[in-house]
């Protein structure tokens, strides 16, 4: 009896650990399978690369903010730096300027909107969500100013090609593999862990723990801007209001994605699993043609779901 | 007859951590219950209080079997346990920690009774704390009285501490043996954890002895000399609980002089050489703990510190690492392990760089160096990438210390270096400070537990109150004047 009980406990344990470890690609695997089933059209190079296009930006975004949350931090301002960096580049480019030289001007508006929001939670020693979310409306209030709350087009031809064909998915995954080489081989990647899994501990270990909480807010920023610039040239325009709640998705994709909010615990590719799994919600809610009002919900719900899923997992 | 537990096993993902554990505590009986990190003393306390199920056994109060996997139930029946992390909320007074969860009133609370109520108690304790205090303000030691009467306030007839005395200086652990023996006095069963034998033979009635989660003995105190518990309780002759001490001081690696800093200590001038240890003896609260902290940069400060000759001024523990200057805390849980990282993260964390080329690291050396550091220091872990918070504490504090020698300082701060760490691991910590001083390291040794000072000090320095109050060398150090050093003449 006992023996037989070991073997079955031993098991399960083993499979527990395998769920819990790999939770959210099993999940999204389950996810591309049902509603590759469910529809006709799911699978059809046309939806994916649809797929891919419309979910890079958000990836990127939720690729910064995993380093924010590692270190028990938030950014909830992405999402208007989205915005300004895009006007910002548009703006440049209307001013004449050439392409190269607006990108630049998007990520620097991108990484200065970081540098702010790092500066702040090291310096000022405020909340991280008490400063990013001055930051977000502040960023979102610049935008409008800086464009007359009107949208910049007129854009030379060159800057749409930028993001097209399979350009923002190549960035994307770029900036996922960097990121993974960061956190994973480098001195900064390991400190981030540390400081997000005990602040005190890490201080003492020798951890410049202000140098790692400014970074990650500086890399946030920078990824915003990126996203920013990509935004614009899809839309080939300047738009002030571009990039809006783009933050709740990004650290819905880090959270589904297995990073613990407090710090210390997550993982690159559950990031880009967490956004994918996210993306192709919405987009089986559109293909199975859902009214906008009930994918919130069903957003809303399985974001619960995720969540406590995680923290059942974590107690288990 | 009051607590009888019977045949009690548990398993967790397929190891066996107790096996057919029996253990009967009587009225007006002190237990100690003994053994190593990891005998299953833990999980025995869990199962009694109803946190952790046991996959076979029973445990019985007064022959009526108790809830499983119900703590409060439990408790209401009468059995508290009083766990080693406090449980208290800073903010609150001490009545209203004392009250929590069983709050008296209605809608609203008689804050007035409740208050009375946890004064009479802690008056019955003989401890001095006004029930209106915040609990943030009290010394550790008075907290711990809180938590014991928060669990008498049920009408506890068991009362199980889990080493309650971990954290406690000399004449505190006098005061809670104090209130142990009025406890039993007033008839209830007390389960005593503890890994200092002194107390274990000041306090106890009878012991029980744990190892390998199997039950190796139970019998009077009387019947145990200190070498029989501790050959119980390791399953072999530990030689000597302190090893022999050859030391060869050379030139001075640490000299702080009149180091300051305002309530906390004042004018404190201490040196080291290297090769030697140099023991910090006081009472829990005298400022040795600052004063270390003062040293690395993590506390502002007055006075000048010189390492190997270097006048230097650390602003940041990272510079005093970096200029040869390392302090392993003393609060392993909350400033030392990274618990959700592995025992290579964990031994690597400090001197990354070292593992780096180009930016990257490379984590077949950062490997090799974490298991030659589990080597050398006999960390006791399933491989390199286990968790750290599932380390046993004497493991946890060997991959702590190992994390700041990977690179060897100058001098190395070890603030109590054996704090809840089982006889086993505490010798072969020992063994470590004696390793690393013959490679002519110098080592600065705050503790707490004074045959531990007595014992591995080349030299002994005494503070009390923010002061240094003595020096004395090896040979003209008895516990008495290390005493009569620490506590007001």
């Amino acid at each position: 009896m006992t023996g037989r009980g070991r073997t079955v406990s031993g098991r399960s344990a083993a499979v527990t650990a395998f769920l819990s470890r790999y939770a959210i690609f099993v999940a999204l695997a389950l996810e591309c399978l049902i509603v590759g089933l469910a529809t006709d059209t799911f699978f059809t190079s046309a939806n994916l690369v649809n797929v891919l296009r419309q979910n890079a930006f958000i990836a990127i975004l939720a690729a910064g903010m995993t380093f924010v949350i590692l270190t028990g931090g938030i950014d909830l301002s992405v999402g208007s730096v989205v915005g300004l960096s895009g006007v910002i580049c548009a703006g440049v480019l209307a001013g004449g300027a050439s392409v190269p030289v607006a990108l630049l001007a998007g990520l620097a508006t991108g990484l200065a909107a970081g540098v702010v929001n790092g500066l702040a939670v090291t310096a000022l020693r405020v909340p991280a969500f008490v400063v990013t979310l001055a930051t977000m409306l502040m960023a979102r209030g610049v935008a409008f100013k800086y464009t007359d709350a009107r949208t910049i087009t007129g854009l030379p031809e060159g800057f749409a090609t930028l993001s097209g064909g399979a350009v923002a998915s190549v960035v994307m995954i770029a900036v996922f593999v960097v990121s993974w080489i960061g956190l994973a081989r480098t001195a900064f990647g390991r400190h981030v862990f540390a400081v997000g899994g005990n602040l005190q501990a890490a201080w003492l270990a020798g951890v410049r723990v202000t140098r790692v909480q400014f970074a990650v807010y500086a890399l946030s920023g920078v990824a915003a801007g990126l996203a920013g610039v990509l935004v614009a040239s899809r839309l080939n325009a300047g738009y002030p209001r571009a990039g809006e709640y783009y933050e709740l998705d990004a650290i819905a994709a880090v959270v589904v994605g297995g990073t613990s909010l407090f710090g210390g615990r997550g993982s690159i590719w559950g990031t880009l699993a967490g956004a994918f799994f996210i993306g192709i919600l919405n987009n089986a809610l559109n293909l199975f043609h859902v009214s906008t009002y009930d994918q919130l919900i069903v957003k809303g719900a399985v974001l619960l779901v995720a969540t406590s899923l995680d923290r059942w997992r974590e107690s288990a | 007859m009051r607590l009888a537990a019977q045949g009690l096993t548990k398993q967790y993902g397929g190891v066996t951590v107790l096996r057919d554990v029996t253990i009967e505590v009587a009225s007006g009986e002190i237990r100690a219950l003994v053994g190593e990190n990891g005998a299953g003393k833990s999980t025995l306390i869990k199962i009694l209080g109803g946190a952790v199920v046991a996959d076979a056994g029973e445990v019985r109060l007064d022959g009526v079997p108790l809830p499983v996997g119900r703590p409060l139930a439990v408790r209401q029946r009468g059995l508290s346990i009083v766990y080693q992390e406090f449980t208290l909320v800073p903010d609150l007074t001490v009545a209203e920690n004392v009250f929590l969860g069983r709050e008296i009133g209605g809608a609203v609370l008689r804050g007035r009774t409740m208050r009375e109520r946890a004064q009479r108690l802690l008056d019955e304790l003989g401890v001095r704390v006004d029930a209106g205090a915040p609990v943030r303000g009290l010394s550790v030691a008075h907290q711990q009285m809180v938590e014991i009467a928060r669990a008498l306030v049920t009408e506890a007839r068991v009362l199980i501490l889990d080493e309650p005395s971990a954290t406690l200086s000399g004449s505190e652990v006098d005061t809670l043996l104090g209130v142990l023996r009025r406890l039993k006095a007033r008839g209830l069963a007390i389960i005593y954890v503890s890994h200092r034998l002194d107390e274990i033979f000041a306090v106890c009635d009878s012991v029980t002895v744990l190892r390998d989660g199997r039950h190796i003995r139970t019998a009077p105190v009387t019947t145990f000399t200190r070498e029989s518990l501790i050959r119980d309780m390791v399953g072999r002759d530990v030689a000597e609980e302190f090893p022999a001490r050859t030391a060869r001081p050379g030139d001075v690696v640490l000299r702080a002089t009149h180091l300051s800093a305002p309530p906390r200590f004042r004018d404190v001038s201490i040196d080291v050489r290297a090769g030697e240890i140099v023991g910090v003896a006081g009472l829990v609260g005298a400022g040795r703990t600052s004063a270390a902290l003062a040293m690395i940069g993590a506390l502002r400060s007055s006075g000048q510190i010189e390492v190997r000759g270097t006048r230097a001024a650390f602003r940041t523990p990272a510079a005093a690492i970096a200029g040869g200057l390392a302090y392993v805390t003393e609060d392993r849980k909350a400033r030392g392990i990274f618990s959700m990282l592995g025992v290579d993260d964990n031994i690597t964390v400090t001197h990354l760089a070292a593992f780096a080329r180009a930016g990257l690291l490379s984590n077949t050396r950062r490997r090799s160096a974490a298991a030659a550091a589990v080597k050398a220091f006999d960390i006791r872990a399933a491989g390199l990438g286990q968790r750290a918070g599932t380390l046993s504490g004497g493991n946890q504090q060997k991959a702590l210390v190992a994390r700041y020698v990977v690179r060897p300082p100058a001098v190395l701060i070890l603030d109590e270096p054996t704090r809840g760490v089982d006889v086993a691991a505490r010798a072969e910590i020992y063994r470590v400070m004696n390793t690393l001083t013959d490679d002519g390291l110098g080592i600065l040794m705050i503790s707490s537990d004074l045959p531990e000072i007595l014992g591995m000090s080349d030299r002994i320095v005494v503070m009390r109150d923010g002061c240094t109050t003595g020096v004395l060398a090896r040979h003209e150090a008895t516990a008495e004047r290390v005493m009569a050093l620490a506590t007001a003449a």
